[in-house]
């Protein structure tokens, strides 16, 4: 098993009203330098998050304590930029097992589904909805429920269902990844292989 | 069926599908550089797996490397331990390794065209998202993770549902002063950085025809920036002079059976593509960019528009603008700036290099400008000795550095000091993307070298 398998998720949320975030702001290229996957964490959005000297921005939302939780909000197109996977680590070592926006880069959704962080994506109307409560309450609630592909804002009850491939699916609920998948057909691959004019 | 060139090339290479799930996709050529690879070598390690087949697998360092006095050892320690990891894996797993001042190194994107690895027809992936770059010899390429990394050097196969195709289309005439990358920057300024996401990108129409396969590899390479996973170009006997002779592509009868290969690669008439876009050539003007992300670009004699005419909030823009310390409605034209950087793997080729010496030629670098010139290779950087640009720059009062990515990611120490303003040729004005604090303006080389002498944003045009 590559990461803890994900079903139910019921969570307070951390929100992020920002579009175009992109991955350079996530985890900044001079924090790259690791040659194992620890502490991304602790530089999640550090330019957002830390001043020059070190010492906190206090207007920057995971500094504010009122905010908490696994599960980020963010904007539309979130994870813009390049493929570094280090963006999706550094949300994950800092707790995060899930992102909900309206929009998703591609690279970036796709490193979150192989690490475990679930995108959840919902119409731009549902995400208003979700920023609107989280405002008027900081402590509100969101379900995800994968199996039933739900996201539920627990104190309305409103709620929207989002998609994900059943191949992604199943990955997810049993901490499965591609990597044990591709080993299991290697025989098939390298059959393949052969018969490649490269 | 009727299909697209990139159909053609993605279905012959997947190697099975999985119903409502992705394509098992077989990768011919895979690139790997310091940055992105350690965590996915050890990652085999623990799970006890070997490379599958190493010679598809090239290795350089360029991420992190310094872009002066590379034959002494890496000061900053961090730096030097992922070159030494690379070096390392590469050699555990016998792959080819070109590390620091080994004369094939270069940035990963520039030296795959040099060596004739890229090659039409092929998947070719690398842990960098300006993988797009190879789509301009007709191969499928694009970025990927480092538990794709793993995973193609443990099964030579990446998992990815098959993207929704896109054609752009731009025939006509350029005007005057327009480069490869005032186009890119355009279509990026009109599709916005989301625009192409889901989507992989064909270009096609005479524009594009008519571009050097150094042009077409800079267009390629900014296809990411539009969110597109890549984009590609149908080859053509441009391409197959170009990768004619290298060292990796095929020869003698190898050569004849690859070209009937090749010559399949196009789209088919009447191929369905799911969305298409079509400009014309003479709408387009030298560009540059004056906020955060490269769809925020302008023509060079525009004023920043509105934020009412942006798809992003008011308050995105916003911050935005005041990041850069600019304002609505404020002229490109005359702003001062600090810093000009050419260079990447968006305009680090030689004919980026030529242009730039075109128009410094004979002028001086302004006072109040430092400039980084590194080029993308050695290869390259052979290229401006024997070409005679040295020369140029160095009347000039340029400097040459050694080769690398440097600012264009600002891992090694080329960052650009907070709050000063770089005219970049590079692909990424993100915050902080080339050092804390720093302000990016991306454009050509043209634009960048017009910077360069007269120390603020100038129209490249006045001066030729
Ligand atoms: S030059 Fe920039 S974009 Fe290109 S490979 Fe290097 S870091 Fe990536």
């Amino acid at each position: 098993m590559a990461y803890d398998s994900f079903q139910i998720l019921k969570s307070t949320v951390v929100p992020l009203p920002i579009e175009n975030v992109d991955t350079d702001q996530i985890i900044p290229a001079r924090f790259l330098k690791a040659t194992e996957r620890k502490g991304f964490g602790d530089n999640l959005f550090r330019d957002w998050r830390y001043n020059r000297d070190g010492s906190q921005k206090s207007d920057f939302v995971l500094n504010n304590n009122i905010y908490s939780g696994k599960i980020l909000v963010g904007e539309y197109n979130f994870g813009s930029g390049s493929s570094r996977e280090h963006a999706a680590w550094a949300v994950y070592d800092y707790g995060f097992r899930c992102i909900v926006s309206s929009f998703f880069a591609d690279i970036f959704r796709n490193n979150c589904l192989n690490i475990g962080v679930l995108p959840v994506q919902v119409s731009r109307d549902f995400l208003k909805i979700i920023f609107d409560e989280v405002e008027k309450n900081p402590k509100t609630v969101l379900v995800i429920n994968l199996p039933a592909q739900e996201i539920k804002i627990s104190s309305t009850k409103t709620l929207e269902t989002f998609e994900i491939n059943s191949y992604k699916k199943e990955n997810m609920l049993n901490g499965y990844d591609d990597i044990d998948y591709l080993n299991n057909i290697k025989a098939e691959i390298i059959d393949f292989a052969i018969n490649t004019p490269f | 069926m009727k299909k697209t060139l990139f159909d053609k090339v993605w279905d012959s290479h997947v190697v099975k599908s999985i119903d409502n799930g992705p394509d098992v996709l077989f990768i011919d050529r895979h690139m790997v550089h310091e940055v992105t690879s350690p965590v996915a070598f050890l990652g085999l390690k623990n799970r006890k797996l070997k490379v599958l087949y190493p010679e598809r697998t090239f290795a350089t360092a360029d991420h992190n490397t310094p872009t002066i006095n590379q034959h002494l050892p890496v000061r900053d320690s961090l730096s030097r331990n992922q070159l030494k990891a690379l070096e390392k894996n590469a050699r555990d797993h016998q792959i080819s390794y070109w590390g620091l001042g080994h004369q094939k190194n270069g940035i990963v994107h520039v030296i795959g065209p040099e060596y004739g690895i890229t090659q039409p027809g092929a998947t070719i992936v690398c842990g960098d998202s300006h993988t797009s770059t190879h789509g301009a010899f007709g191969a499928i390429a694009f970025g990927i993770g480092t538990s794709e990394v793993e995973m193609v050097l443990s099964t030579q196969c990446i998992m990815q549902p098959k993207p929704k195709k896109m054609l752009i289309t731009i025939n006509g005439t350029l005007n005057y002063g327009v480069t490869p990358k005032d186009i890119a920057l355009f279509i990026i300024s009109k599709l916005s950085t989301s625009g192409a996401t889901g989507y992989f990108v064909e270009y096609a129409g005479k524009v594009f025809r008519d571009l050097t396969m150094e042009g077409r590899m800079t267009v390629c390479n900014l296809s990411i920036e539009m969110g597109a996973r890549g984009g590609m170009i149908a080859p053509d006997k441009k391409t197959y002079e170009y990768i004619k002779d290298r060292e990796f592509t095929p020869k003698g009868s190898s050569w004849n059976k690859a070209m009937d290969y090749w010559e399949t690669l196009y789209t088919d008439k009447d191929a369905k593509f799911d969305k298409e876009i079509i400009f014309d050539g003479s709408e387009i003007d030298p560009m540059i960019t004056f906020g955060t992300n490269p769809g925020m670009g302008i023509s060079i004699t525009k004023v920043i528009p509105n934020a009412k005419d942006f798809e992003a909030s008011s308050a995105t823009y916003a911050k935005s603008l005041a990041y850069m310390g600019f304002s609505e409605g404020e002229s490109m034209i005359g702003k001062q700036i600090d810093y000009v950087f050419i260079g990447s793997c968006t305009n680090g080729r030689i004919e980026d290099f030529r242009a730039f010496a075109n128009i410094i030629k004979g002028h001086k670098r302004a006072n109040n400008v430092t400039a980084w010139l590194v080029p993308g290779s050695h290869k390259v950087l052979n290229a401006i000795k024997e070409e005679g640009l040295l020369e140029i720059f160095e009347n000039a009062e340029f400097k040459l550095r050694e080769p690398g990515c440097s600012a264009c990611l600002a891992m090694n120490d080329d960052k650009i000091p907070p709050g000063k303003y770089a005219v970049s040729t590079s692909n990424r004005n993100f915050e902080g993307r080339q050092g804390p604090g720093a302000r990016t303006l991306l454009a050509s080389p043209l634009v960048a070298a017009a910077a360069a002498i007269t120390g603020m944003i100038t129209d490249p045009r006045t001066l030729i």
